[in-house]
């Protein structure tokens, strides 16, 4: 189970076996998990003696969890709208697990997601009885770009002046809902509609591939998957990214370019999370309200946490945080407790991750790979701490 | 003298005479403002102490916005579950204070230093990503209050109760110009109220008390602090609890002062806006004060413009400008500073970095 004593790291690997080594990068995320799901047990415990008048169940966190796997699990429809939940969390995990690489946090998933769904709507609802091959590559092409153009901002800010992107792309969330609510109730509505709503993207729909629900984005989100993990260790791009993310002097003494490295990721980052935006506007809404919003922003954060940035780990991390999202209503229905019992238990995984060392030392594992949250130390938040 | 042919001249101007009237317009409505002005300055006031305090010390704390949401909730909910037991207490004349506000009061401050206690622990003790760390407290702040908010809202429950603005004599507000000053200052409740108490405290603590010394030279060069002998772990602790005292405070604000309910995600990003008027005004209380009144003028347009809309040119082309761009301004302002157009400002030096004691050899 643990390493041996002090062997040189290389030939610890070659000699430890495939099952040590599984042990080694699985046991503290499915510890996490496990955690969390007690925690929540203890939670939906504890919220039954919140709400008054109802009987108190010792078993409601049963009743409560089975309805969530049966919610996710229970029926090939099902299975099949979980793999729809989990497709726009890849996109968004995969785009904050490449800024991580890059040592970059882009907590702005979120804004980009909203900004990609709307690049994809516009384009979408234009091209709406083109012939559709054409009208779905050029609405998923806005969708990337306008995704891209909201992650670049913030990379471009932090490579010129040094403003932090955590603040600077959080506050660009804001301004996307704004930029939505201004557009849905403004140019893109449908004259004479009640509510603010725009036109059907028609023509430019992801065309349906597996059940009644399953659209190609599904497909996409694995293909982009490899693509990163591709990018990241097989490009001399994603070497360079690495190394910027590694240690930003030494890259720049090795004659890399660290302030072009950084608009280049948070640009790429972006336009992965209005991937994500522009694969739930086609493949799933078909058009925009003013509320389309959704809470994949902060899911992503935890896909990519979980995966520890790794792109293919983000595919079984995408789908965890995707069947607690399609199984939360059977378990507001069934046990009635809020869906939003997903966002706790999120967090509390959220929360074990961070404090892994403290999980890792339980366990007497080594630190096979330091993870992200014990990273190098992060700049103060002001400007002039250019890199 | 009448003025009224010269700023009519000025209006009159293509293009350039815009701004004059945008500038006219504002000093019309804004000293009518104050108090609303001040609502708005309080949590982002507030919570720049907070982030003053901690990176003063080398603590980034982006878990603020978090906090504060916390806080929000639990002084509502404190307030809602307590209310009952004590009847319906009798507010006093000054502030509306009763007895279940105060203790909600405190269990808001005291939820705001466990939280920051737990955010010192996982950036100073484990030496966490500090900017994660934090993130992953905002995001469990907004996952349990909005998860807990949920359930207590099957019950509907009454309010929690909210504390009173006091209103300060005629005399002193109708004062030509400090008048105005006075009411922003004074015709608030007694959190908002306080603020300018603590920033000029905090401004006096942190650069003449000894212990202001500390945390600077902790925050600027821990390792030559520890060999004068100062617990660098311990005073950073200490920084970024008592800064969950503010955040505390800002949030109690937000939740039983400013309104008397509670609603999700209600901080609307208040945290973040709070660290770039803490980087705005130099990492300093009293600089910090006068960024958030900046953005507070801001947070506060948009309803300004739709209580007293501009007349003439002006009026006409903010007729045709959507309401979301007021709304998203306060935003954009702060990326804006934070990109540094307002000039380059230097955190302090050890900022963000975690500390290790040197191995005694």
């Amino acid at each position: 189970m643990s390493a041996p004593p002090s062997p040189a790291p290389a030939q610890a690997r070659s000699r430890r076996s495939l099952g040590a080594r599984a042990w080694a990068v699985l046991a503290v995320p499915a510890l996490v998990v496990i955690l969390s799901l007690l925690l929540g047990a203890v939670v939906i415990l504890g919220s039954e003696l919140i709400v008054t008048g109802r009987k108190f169940d010792p078993w409601l966190w049963f009743t409560a969890y089975a309805a969530l796997v049966q919610g996710a699990y229970g029926s090939t429809d099902a299975v099949i709208q979980t793999l729809v939940y989990s497709t726009p969390l890849v996109f968004g995990g995969l785009a904050v697990a490449f800024g991580f690489k890059a040592g970059l946090f882009n907590i702005g998933a979120q804004g980009q997601f909203l900004v990609g769904a709307l690049g994809a709507v516009i384009v979408g609802v234009a091209l709406a009885d083109a012939p559709a091959p054409i009208a779905i590559v050029a609405a998923t092409i806005a969708g990337i770009v306008a995704g891209g153009i909201w992650g670049f901002v913030p990379g471009f800010l932090k490579a010129v002046s040094g403003a932090h992107e955590v603040v600077s792309t959080i506050m660009l969330n804001y301004v996307a809902v704004q930029l939505l609510a201004a557009l849905v109730s403004g140019p893109l509505k449908v004259p004479k509609s009640p509510s603010p709503v725009t036109y059907d993207v028609g023509n430019a729909a992801f065309p349906i591939v597996i059940g009644a629900t399953g659209h190609i984005g599904i497909i996409l989100a694995i293909v982009a998957a490899g693509f990163v993990w591709w990018l990241l260790f097989r490009t001399t791009w994603g070497f360079e990214i690495r190394s910027v993310g590694a240690n930003p002097d030494a890259a720049r003494y090795a004659g890399m370019r660290p302030k072009l490295l950084i608009v280049a990721t948070m640009t790429f980052s972006g336009a992965l999370a209005g991937l994500a935006g522009t694969s739930v506007l086609l493949g799933v809404s078909h058009s925009m309200t003013s509320s389309f919003g959704t809470t994949v922003g902060f899911d992503s954060i935890a896909v990519a946490l979980l995966a520890r940035s790794n792109p293919l780990g983000v595919l079984p991390a995408a789908v965890l945080f995707g069947s607690m999202r399609a199984g939360a209503g059977l378990m507001q229905i069934n046990a009635g407790i809020p869906v939003e019992l997903v966002d706790v238990l999120q967090a509390t995984i959220l929360l074990f991750l961070v404090a892994s060392p403290v999980l890792r030392r339980l366990l007497r594992l080594r630190n096979v790979e330091a993870g992200i949250t014990t990273a190098a130390p992060s700049p103060g938040l002001g400007a002039g701490t250019a890199p | 003298m009448d003025l009224t042919p010269i700023i009519n001249g000025l209006y009159g101007i293509p293009v350039v005479g815009l701004v004059f009237q945008l500038a006219g317009y504002l000093v019309s409505v804004i000293p009518q403002n104050g108090p609303n002005i001040m609502q708005q300055a309080t949590p982002l006031a507030l919570g720049a102490i907070c982030g003053v305090l901690c990176e003063r010390s080398g603590v980034v704390n982006i878990a603020i916005e978090g906090t504060m949401l916390a806080a929000a909730f639990t002084a509502w909910v404190v307030g809602v579950a307590i209310q009952p037991m004590f009847g319906t207490p009798n507010p006093s004349d000054i502030f509306g204070i009763t007895l279940p506000l105060l203790i909600a009061l405190a269990a808001a401050v005291l939820v705001a230093m466990a939280i920051s206690a737990l955010h010192a622990w996982l950036s100073i003790s484990l030496r966490a990503d500090q900017i994660i760390s934090g993130t992953i407290i905002n995001i469990a702040a907004a996952g349990l209050t909005g998860y807990l908010n949920q359930l207590i809202s099957q019950n509907s429950p009454a309010g929690a109760g909210e504390f009173a603005r006091f209103v300060p004599p005629a005399a002193l507000t109708n004062l030509p110009v400090i008048g105005w000053v006075l009411a922003l200052l004074l015709n608030q409740g007694p959190i908002s109220i306080s603020v300018i108490v603590l920033v000029v405290g905090t401004q006096v603590w942190l650069f003449r008390s000894r212990w202001g010394l500390r945390t600077r030279a902790v925050g600027e060069h821990p390792r030559a602090a520890e060999t004068v002998g100062i617990d660098v772990i311990r005073t950073r602790y200490r920084n970024v609890i008592l800064g969950g005292v503010f955040a505390g405070l800002a949030g109690a604000f937000l939740s039983i002062e400013a309104t008397n309910s509670f609603q999700q995600n209600m901080t609307a990003g208040r945290g973040f806006i709070a660290l770039a008027a803490m980087i705005m005004g130099r990492w300093t209380p009293i600089g910090s004060f006068g960024a958030a009144l900046l953005f507070a003028t801001f947070l506060q347009i948009g309803t300004l413009i739709n209580i007293a809309p501009p007349s003439g040119q002006l009026g006409s082309i903010m007729a045709g400008v959507p309401p979301q761009l007021f709304d998203a301004l306060p935003y954009i302002l702060t990326i804006v500073i934070l990109a540094g157009v307002v000039g380059r400002s230097t955190p302090p030096a050890a900022d963000g970095q975690p500390y290790e004691r040197e191995a005694a050899t």
